[in-house]
């Protein structure tokens, strides 16, 4: 790919904190693996509760979820459509509309954002927490060129100048390898295909060096090929800017190619999260290992195999009752599954929680 | 007025883009007719004094009813005999004044008011409410009410038609707010801290120009049109001098005997509207960025 050695081949884009690719890869690796209380998470999530007011009464999209991410660290938040991963990135960037009614915590290097003023949250949007939205095609305004939306970043954020600004995003360009950044700098967004106005997004969002990266499917809408090098920048990025992503993704594939780690949401809650290829490995919750089972893989469903399917369907998302939300689905069921809400609890390795009464331990066939 | 800001607030490089909107706007032919029959015009009426043939008010009772071609008189003379080519040179003034003021004011007042009425969801209700009632009141009330308190002139009868204007702009400008606001780039200029100013001044004023452009090229000549209402009703331009509106109306009377001078300012006011709606329509390809790839 094009796209990743022009990224390793670029000169730092003048962050400072970029360390050498190996040391960064390895930390990561390091603390993706010892993520149990061991150094601070840069996003700490505690008990988010998303509700919005509607007609029929309170409906809420996110159930009390927990998750951290860790510096350097890309945590994958995987699910079907309409279980809570969007809303649940919306929330972290304060981006709901005002029908929600967010509970909980959110705290961003130890301050907190559910709750903070109109003035805070400007001042870490952007710089602390950024935000890269699923479409490309709408997401870039239309009457300016893409140097001058970079620039604009900087400019609300550093105060830089129009020039200083203008070199800055011919900077970020490259980094996000798009060739002959000098010339597209003053290309208009729709002279760009999908692809390349994903990349001006990264580089919009990369602009003031964020601590977190939320990317809420960024690579849906792109063709397959595509989709490749637009994980290989945001895995360059990880590697030298130090950038922790929350990577929303319903595709197994991307999770498997750009996560540390992974929490897994049913209806509103995180029902599982472990280490990436301990999960793929060894997948605790039934939701989990039904997911893992339905995806189709080249050995074991070429020919004859139909693909194995989780029978009904999600659960309407105003009935949250008190009890595990994926119990009428579950093969495994017993009676507390219909009366008792299970929570997030290590099983087997430290690392590795899972929300069932009865998980899965006997190993997977994947 | 919001076509200025938008040229200056977007190229990087401020001059070259500029000249980039008039060299594509010179590009096209249309656009040329339209600018030299608006220039024709605008010149006509600041030169009117010295260019017209005959004092716009002087009678020449001899000469009533002259038909189009009377040497002296090219476009003919009214029912007093006053040429109505000199009253047309004059009339540009008042109709031209009176256009420009009244979409001044209605786009002043009312391109503020829609933008803060589709952004802020908390002031929307007050502001709409605020146009049903500029909506429901009538009109010519309001002309009349201005003139009492004001005296009747002009400039209040153009005021006059430029409040009765804003509730068309507040709706044009709040449903493409609303339109704009709800699209990604504007919830992206949020995400990266920019505050409310900065999304409205630079993600969707910028993008509501061209329906705010569309608007203003449509209400000036509807506000020609109003002035002679208004005129009609004596609370406009005061007899004898002249407006386009005027000489319209006043030319009904005898239109069978001397259709000329009614068909004459009527023309003219249909050149102008033409000629505002062609300027209007290319300066908005020539602002729409996309229209480079031709």
């Amino acid at each position: 790919m094009s796209a990743i050695s022009k990224v390793n081949t670029e000169p730092p884009a003048g962050t400072g904190q970029v360390g050498s690719t190996a040391a960064g890869t390895g930390q990561a690796g390091s603390n993706a693996a010892g993520t149990g209380g061991v150094g601070v998470p840069v996003l700490e999530v505690r008990g988010l509760t998303v509700t919005f007011r509607t007609e029929d009464g309170p409906l809420s999209a996110v159930d009390r979820v927990d998750f951290e991410v860790a510096d350097q660290e890309v945590l994958a938040v995987v699910g079907e459509s309409g279980c809570g991963k969007s809303v649940t990135a919306m929330s972290l960037a304060g981006l709901l509309p005002r029908t929600a009614s967010v509970d909980g915590s959110v705290r961003l290097d130890g301050r907190e954002l559910v709750g903070a003023d109109k003035k805070t949250l400007r001042s870490i949007r952007g710089r602390e927490i950024a935000y890269i939205f699923q479409e490309p095609m709408t997401s870039l305004n239309p009457v300016f060129t893409v140097g001058n939306q970079i620039g604009e970043v900087l400019r609300i954020h550093n105060g830089l100048s129009r020039s200083t600004a203008r070199k800055r995003s011919v900077e970020l360009l490259k980094l996000v390898g798009i060739p002959s950044a000098e010339r597209r700098i003053d290309d208009y967004p729709h002279q760009l295909s999908g692809g390349m106005r994903q990349r001006v997004m990264i580089a919009m969002a990369v602009a003031c060096d964020p601590k977190v990266l939320i990317a809420d499917e960024p690579t849906t809408a792109l063709d397959v090929t595509i989709q490749a090098g637009i994980l290989d920048v945001l895995r360059g990025l990880r590697e030298r800017l130090g950038t922790s992503i929350v990577l929303i993704t319903h595709d197994l594939g991307v999770v498997a190619d750009l996560a540390d780690r992974v929490a897994v949401m049913y209806a509103g809650r995180v029902v599982e999260t472990a280490n990436v290829n301990e999960l793929f490995a060894q997948p605790k919750h039934p939701y989990t290992a039904g997911l893992l089972a339905a995806s189709p893989s080249a050995g074991r469903h070429a020919g004859t195999h139909r693909l194995n399917e989780i029978p009904g369907l999600v659960p309407v998302l105003a009935e949250q009752p008190n009890a595990c939300t994926f119990a009428d689905r579950c093969s495994r069921a017993r009676d507390t599954c219909t009366t008792e809400q299970p929570l997030l609890t290590a099983e087997g390795t430290p690392n590795h929680h899972v929300a069932c009464w009865n998980p899965v331990r006997e190993p997977v066939e994947v | 007025m919001a076509v200025a800001d938008v040229t200056v607030s977007a190229g990087t490089p401020l001059s070259s883009r500029r000249r980039k909107v008039v060299r594509r706007l010179l590009r096209n032919p249309l656009a040329i007719t339209g600018l030299v029959v608006l220039g024709i015009a605008v010149f006509a009426a600041l030169f009117a004094p010295w260019l017209a043939p005959h004092e716009p008010t002087d009678t020449h009772l001899s000469q009533a009813f002259a038909a189009p071609g009377t040497p002296g008189y090219v476009l003919g003379t009214d029912d007093l005999g006053r040429d109505v080519l000199s009253r047309i040179m004059f009339g540009l003034r008042a109709s031209l004044h009176v256009g420009m003021l009244a979409v001044a004011t209605s786009l002043a007042i009312g391109v503020p008011l829609g933008l803060m009425a589709g952004y802020f969801r908390t002031i929307d209700a007050l502001i709409s409410r605020f146009t049903d009632l500029v909506l429901a009141f009538p009109f010519l009330i309001l002309a009349v009410g201005l003139a009492a308190i004001r005296g009747a002139s002009l400039g209040n009868a153009a005021i006059a038609i430029g409040i009765a204007q804003i509730p068309g702009v507040i709706r044009i400008v709040r449903s493409e707010t609303l339109r704009l606001k709800s699209l990604d780039f504007v919830s992206a200029a949020i995400v990266e801290g920019a505050g409310d100013l900065w999304v409205i001044g630079r993600h969707i004023l910028p993008n509501a120009a061209s329906v705010i452009i569309v608007q203003a090229t449509v209400a000036i000549p509807a506000a020609i049109l109003g002035e002679a209402v208004l005129s009609f009703l004596g609370l406009g331009i005061q007899p004898p001098a002249p407006s386009l509106g005027t000489m319209l109306a006043d030319a009904q009377q005898f239109a069978a005997k001397a259709p000329w001078a009614a068909v004459m300012p009527g023309v003219a006011i249909m050149l102008i509207a033409l000629a505002f709606n062609i300027v209007g329509d290319s300066l908005r390809d020539a602002l729409d960025p996309k229209a480079s790839r031709r």
